[in-house]
């Protein structure tokens, strides 16, 4: 009985935080939503998102998403397997992830240098032979800055799958006959997909919102979601808008929840538990 | 389970040192002092100097901070979390702000240096009779560019010359939904005020032809941008275009002839202010001709103080970049404030435009 009510008390400050912090201010957003400019009720907001704007506002954010998760995971994956490999594979792992202590803007400004017309990258073309190239302000920067923040987070949660990897498993591949692409991907991949599933969660639903550096290294040339919410709360200062498009935000990341759940039993240390 | 222990109190004494430290200092700055004032102002658009002079003089502390938009800074003083006692907005907003109730009428009786602000920047439409709001800085939106690194001979006399196919990749605007608008109906002879929706299309259309020369879109970082060579060409504002030559002097700016925004800047004492006294005297210290002198030599707007230009550089105030003559001044048009709806539209138009960029 006892450990029972205590168990209950336990749980009082988890449910708050839930309650404040993760309840409240979704029921919120979606209470605004239902708001115009003038304060009354109204579904227009939603009418107002299916208009051509928002739905290649989507679509466009989905695209780069996808791009920047994708070579996220090509650089990713094979990192993380030879990391797994290496003798020192704590201290090497540390050294990817300290970048990402580094504040965002910092790092973000940084390239700003490194890309420009007078950078280090500009000299080394001009050094041979290529001559000036305008890089800065394209979708080559924004998505080569994106993934490069993303990295840690994608490497971090493969890494521990693959190395939580028997590795009785992969000899007992190889003796039964397999090659080695066989052996990695009937036998590595299945097992390691925990983590890349938890790796796409936590690139794609950050990167469908990111608003800093589509103005600073895209030049507001690469419009995402994120932009859009700002813009509707800063500028035009249409809270029902903004909210509007957090909602859909919102329930794209549900669904993108939905596809990459954790189905595996066993599967309870996934790469999430950093 | 001890190490845990120990390692939470480590934490809890440390931040208790860091809030007391915070707290001393805090009281040193005279945060918790009573006479005080609160000043809320765009990023780098006040001589710091000038605050201990007023201290000085006064003896009423400043507490100083900055905000970098409009409505960013209209958000904030509606909240009321903060006791602003100034605040200093550009037109439109002062138009918005006082149709929201959140300003208190001045007494010009505590402000004796009104004297000195040029009359053509007194009793203007956003603000009859200056009830609410005294000027503090003005200037125009226009092309700051660097001739250098362009071939051929442009002057900018006009905007159609941002749409010269010769300009790929050059042209970076300010990200600003009013301004780029404007800027396309501008070029179209159309009001930069226009809610007509078929100039408004107009203005877009024209506007996504301009996609192959626009580099980027984008904030203060413009200045750098230009000071450092990155790009050639900007729409900006008068001011920042005066900041970025203070660096490199190959800069030049202009304002093309068929018209663009003239715009102003006025203290004002929003709602929130708690010192309203001490706030009059801010305001009134500000319009002291050698005060507004000082504050226009740091700044690099141009001041509407006309004691103030006999006490500054004469090749500064007489270059008519920075201080068109009247008759210049009078085809530039004030931004109104366009009501919710419009501004809506007019920042759903500018999101598109950025999309057609790519």
């Amino acid at each position: 009985m006892q450990s029972k009510s205590a168990r209950a008390l336990y749980l009082i400050p988890y449910g708050a935080w839930i309650l404040l912090f993760v309840v409240a201010p979704i029921a919120l957003v979606g209470y605004y939503s239902l708001f115009d400019l003038h304060g009354s009720f109204t579904f227009g907001n939603y009418r107002n998102f299916f208009s051509s704007i928002y739905l290649r506002l989507t679509l466009s954010s989905f695209w780069y998403a996808f791009l920047i998760t994708l070579f996220s995971l090509l650089i990713a994956y094979p990192t993380a397997y030879y990391l797994t490999k290496t003798k020192h594979k704590q201290l090497w792992l540390l050294l990817i992830i300290i970048p990402s202590w580094i504040n965002l803007l910092l790092k973000t400004y940084a390239f700003i240098g490194i890309f420009g017309q007078y950078g280090p990258i500009n000299a080394l073309f001009a050094a041979i032979g290529i001559g000036n190239k305008q890089i800065l302000f394209t979708d080559f920067s924004f998505i080569f800055v994106s993934v490069y923040i993303f990295i840690p987070f994608m490497i971090l949660p493969i890494f521990n799958a693959i190395d939580r990897l028997n590795p009785a498993l992969i000899d007992a591949s190889r003796d039964l006959g397999a090659n080695s692409w066989t052996t990695f991907r009937r036998v590595i991949l299945p097992l390691t997909m925990n983590g890349v599933k938890s790796g796409i969660q936590v690139t794609f639903i950050p990167a469908l919102s990111l608003f800093m550096i589509t103005r600073l290294i895209a030049g507001n040339k690469v419009i995402t979601l994120g932009t859009a919410i700002e813009q509707q709360f800063l500028v035009t200062q249409n809270w029902g808008m903004g909210s509007t498009i957090a909602v859909f935000l919102i329930l794209f990341m549900f669904i993108i929840m939905l596809f990459t759940e954790q189905r595996e039993k066993g599967g309870t240390g996934n790469g999430r538990n950093r | 389970m001890k190490d845990l222990i120990r390692a939470a109190l480590a934490v809890l004494i440390v931040s208790a040192l860091l809030m007391w430290a915070n707290a001393e200092l805090g009281k040193s700055a005279g945060k918790a002092g009573a006479d005080t004032i609160t000043v809320y102002n765009w990023g780098e658009y006040l001589d710091p100097d000038l605050l201990k002079e007023f201290t000085k003089e006064t003896g009423i502390r400043v507490v100083y901070e900055t905000f970098d938009s409009n409505e960013a800074m209209m958000t904030k003083i509606q909240q009321g979390g903060t006791s602003y006692d100034i605040a200093i907005p550009s037109e439109y907003m002062i138009e918005k702000m006082k149709e929201n109730d959140l300003l208190i009428p001045l007494d010009h009786s505590k402000i004796p240096n009104l004297k000195h602000i040029d009359p053509y920047f007194l009793d203007l439409p956003f603000d009859p009779g200056n009830e609410f709001s005294i000027p503090y800085f003005w200037g125009t939106v226009g092309i700051a560019f660097n001739p250098e690194l362009l071939d051929g001979d442009y002057d900018f006399s006009s905007w159609e010359d941002l749409w010269d196919p010769a300009l790929r990749q050059k042209v970076i605007l300010v990200d600003s939904a009013r301004e780029v608008i404007g800027m396309g109906l501008n070029s179209l002879g159309y009001s930069l005020n226009s809610t007509d929706e078929k100039e408004l299309d107009e203005a877009s259309e024209k506007l996504a032809t301009l996609a192959p020369n626009v580099k980027a879109i984008i904030g203060d970082e413009i200045v750098e941008m230009m000071q450092r060579k990155e790009a050639a060409i900007a729409l900006t504002w008068s001011g920042q275009a005066a900041d970025m030559m203070s660096v490199n002097e190959e800069l030049d700016y202009a304002v093309p002839e068929e018209g663009s925004n003239l715009w102003f800047d006025n203290m004002v004492i929003p709602k929130t202010a708690a010192n309203v006294d001490g706030a009059h005297k801010f305001i009134n210290f500000m319009l002291d001709p050698e005060v507004a002198a000082q504050n226009a030599d740091w700044v690099g707007y141009s001041t509407p103080n006309k004691d103030a230009l006999d006490l500054m550089d004469p090749e500064l105030v007489d270059d008519e970049r920075y201080y068109p003559d009247e008759e210049i001044r009078d085809h530039l048009e004030v931004y109104r404030n366009l009501g919710p709806e419009m501004l809506g539209d007019y920042n759903e138009r500018f999101l598109k435009f950025k999309m057609e960029m790519n």
